[in-house]
């Protein structure tokens, strides 16, 4: 039992209408695991998250959540999910604790182990002082960790977090990704979508690259990185670029591993950075800005799908 | 295969539809602004009775119904009963469904729970209909004190205005889930105006010509009106049943019309 799946999905499809969101995907999510799907908007990934939820029915495919069938158990299911969703549906008509006991309710947890349960879960998210005030004057951050700790308040085996921290400055980012980080030391099983690399990184053990309804790549970031990206990426710019990248990548060619021409810049894959430069200016070349850095999640998603990751 | 399918779509949770309403009651007493909504829809009707049941009653003077001569304002108040327990279940399943449906996003959050959209539909009635008797035991007590009812007449009539509430309680809020925007509710406010006019409130229906008064006798508001008249008065036939099976068709089905159109617009 303890190796069971949470979430174990074989071939799950999506349609709306003629318009397929999720076209066969197979996935597998251990318990304690912090899984994560990357991709653009539009790939997938919320109409994947809204059939785990047991929101959603799937059109075709097998999907078991916590071992069970979501169409036939999926109220017993729900009941030992959390749920953040991409925007924040907070009750403006109840107070930041209300908003906690209410929902608690709806799981049917005694109103006075829904009070101790939302004081301590406003103390997890740092918003204790502003128990017992409304949710409009919250700032984005604070809405989204008060939809966090709502999510909590079932004491969830699996928390599904939908775009955790879309739309908030980066300070408020982090700030969210602190208090996630904390719950998945506490052994909770974290299922997000992101389209931020940075957050991936961050919080993902292992992941997955979606595009356009399918999984085009699955590993832990580092993993994925090895597999699809080189140690280092240079980014060059050139003064009269825009038209001409195309011709500087072909000038640039057999330096480092790959080379890529997008609009603004050359990229330049290689194991070694500063070589690479070296190599450039070797060539008679001089490019307007050079930035050697360490290769990342887009880079691998740029690799997989020849395109930028945010849209 | 399909009745199990229909007992588990109407299968209720009594815990989770008491959730449904506590987060009204919750939201009842956060915001005084609700408060102020509460007491409007009452005063309403109770204007039209002291202006129209008594003040044109006193031109008017007394009227033969059903053999029986009582006051004009007699026979008007169980009208406006029945007016109010529809306004107060529709206010509720209208405007505030709507809002929380389309704009506040509260089902949404809720049906991530193991709350069902049956058992939405079933607390928010329920909430609307305890709003709406609100009203009516009010309207009730003036109407005992004004010597518009007898006392046993009002005990009789109180849980026909509940299902009153229940019936368009329950219509409407099917309707809010077919509204596009605000734009519809004027729709729906000149249709309910147009039944409180003509539901054989202010006269009895036998007075419009008889293919008019066979249109009123289909709308629901006449039967609400016909009901709830009956047992204030006193003067009960054999035909408060079809007004009763009425209105428990609308419950029903209004009420199961709407969890339908929820689970279609929000279990994508």
């Amino acid at each position: 039992m303890a190796d069971q799946s949470l979430i174990s999905a074989r071939g799950l499809v999506k349609r709306f209408g003629d318009f397929t969101a999720v076209d066969g995907i197979d996935l597998e999510v251990a318990p304690g695991e912090a899984f994560g799907f990357l991709g653009p908007n539009g790939a997938g990934k919320s109409s994947t998250m809204r059939m785990i939820g047991c929101v959603s029915t799937p059109t075709a495919g097998e999907l078991r959540i916590l071992g069970m069938d979501p169409v036939r158990d999926g109220t017993r299911i729900r009941a030992r999910l959390g749920v953040c969703p991409q925007l924040d549906n907070l009750d403006p008509d109840l107070s930041v604790r209300e908003n906690l006991t209410t929902y608690a309710r709806y799981f049917g947890v005694s109103r006075a182990e829904a009070r101790r349960r939302a004081d301590e879960l406003l103390e997890f998210v740092q918003l204790s002082d502003r128990a017992n005030g409304k949710v409009e004057p919250l700032s984005g951050g604070m809405k989204r960790r008060l939809t966090i700790a709502r999510a909590m308040v079932n004491e969830p085996d699996l928390v599904l977090l939908d775009e955790p921290t879309t739309g908030l400055d980066p300070q408020a980012r982090h700030l969210v990704w602190e208090r996630l980080f904390r719950l998945k030391q506490r052994g909770t099983t974290l299922v997000l979508t992101t389209h931020y690399m940075d957050e991936a990184e961050q919080l993902c053990d292992r992941l997955v690259v979606m595009d356009g309804g399918k999984i085009v790549a699955e590993g832990s970031p580092r993993a994925l990185i090895e597999n699809y990206s080189t140690a280092e990426v240079v980014e060059l710019r050139f003064a009269d670029g825009l038209d001409s990248n195309a011709q500087y990548a072909a000038k640039l060619d057999g330096i480092g591993e790959r080379v890529d021409p997008l609009p603004d810049r050359v990229l330049l894959y290689a194991d070694d950075g500063d070589a690479a430069v070296a190599e450039v200016h070797r060539r008679g070349l001089s490019p307007a800005s050079v930035l050697v850095r360490r290769s990342t999640l887009e880079d691998v998603f740029l690799h997989l799908t020849g395109r930028t990751l945010v849209d | 295969m399909m009745t199990t399918l229909v007992a588990a779509r109407i299968s209720v949770s009594p815990g989770r539809v008491g959730a449904v309403i506590n987060r009204n009651v919750g939201a009842l007493r956060s915001g005084p602004s609700y408060w102020v909504v509460l007491i409007s829809g009452f005063f309403e009707p109770l204007l039209y009775l002291l202006s129209i049941g008594v003040g044109v009653g006193a031109l008017v003077g007394d009227l033969t119904f059903d053999g029986q001569t009582m006051s004009y304002a007699a026979f008007v108040a169980p009208a406006m009963l029945a007016v109010s327990a529809m306004s107060g279940a529709l206010a509720e399943t209208t405007f505030n469904f709507f809002f929380k449906l389309k704009y506040m996003k509260t089902f949404e959050a809720v049906l991530a729970t193991p709350v069902r959209p049956f058992e939405i539909a079933v607390g928010e009635l329920v909430w609307a209909v305890i709003r709406g008797s609100l009203y009516t035991a009010i309207f009730l007590g003036f109407m005992v004190a004004m010597g518009l009812t007898t006392v046993a007449g009002a005990l009789a009539a109180f849980p026909a205005t509940v299902l009153v509430g229940l019936a368009f309680g329950a219509v409407g809020m099917w309707v809010s889930t077919l509204m596009r925007g605000w734009q519809d509710f004027d729709l729906l406010g000149t249709g309910q105006f147009a039944l409180f006019l003509f539901s054989g409130t202010f006269s009895p229906v036998q007075n419009y010509p008889v293919g008019v008064e066979i249109l009123i006798q289909l709308t629901p508001l006449y039967h609400a009106v016909e009901l709830v008249r009956a047992l204030c008065t006193g003067i009960v036939g054999p035909g408060i049943l079809v007004n009763i099976a009425y209105l428990a068709v609308m419950g029903v089905g209004g009420l199961w019309l709407a969890s339908r159109r929820v689970e279609k617009m929000l279990c994508l």
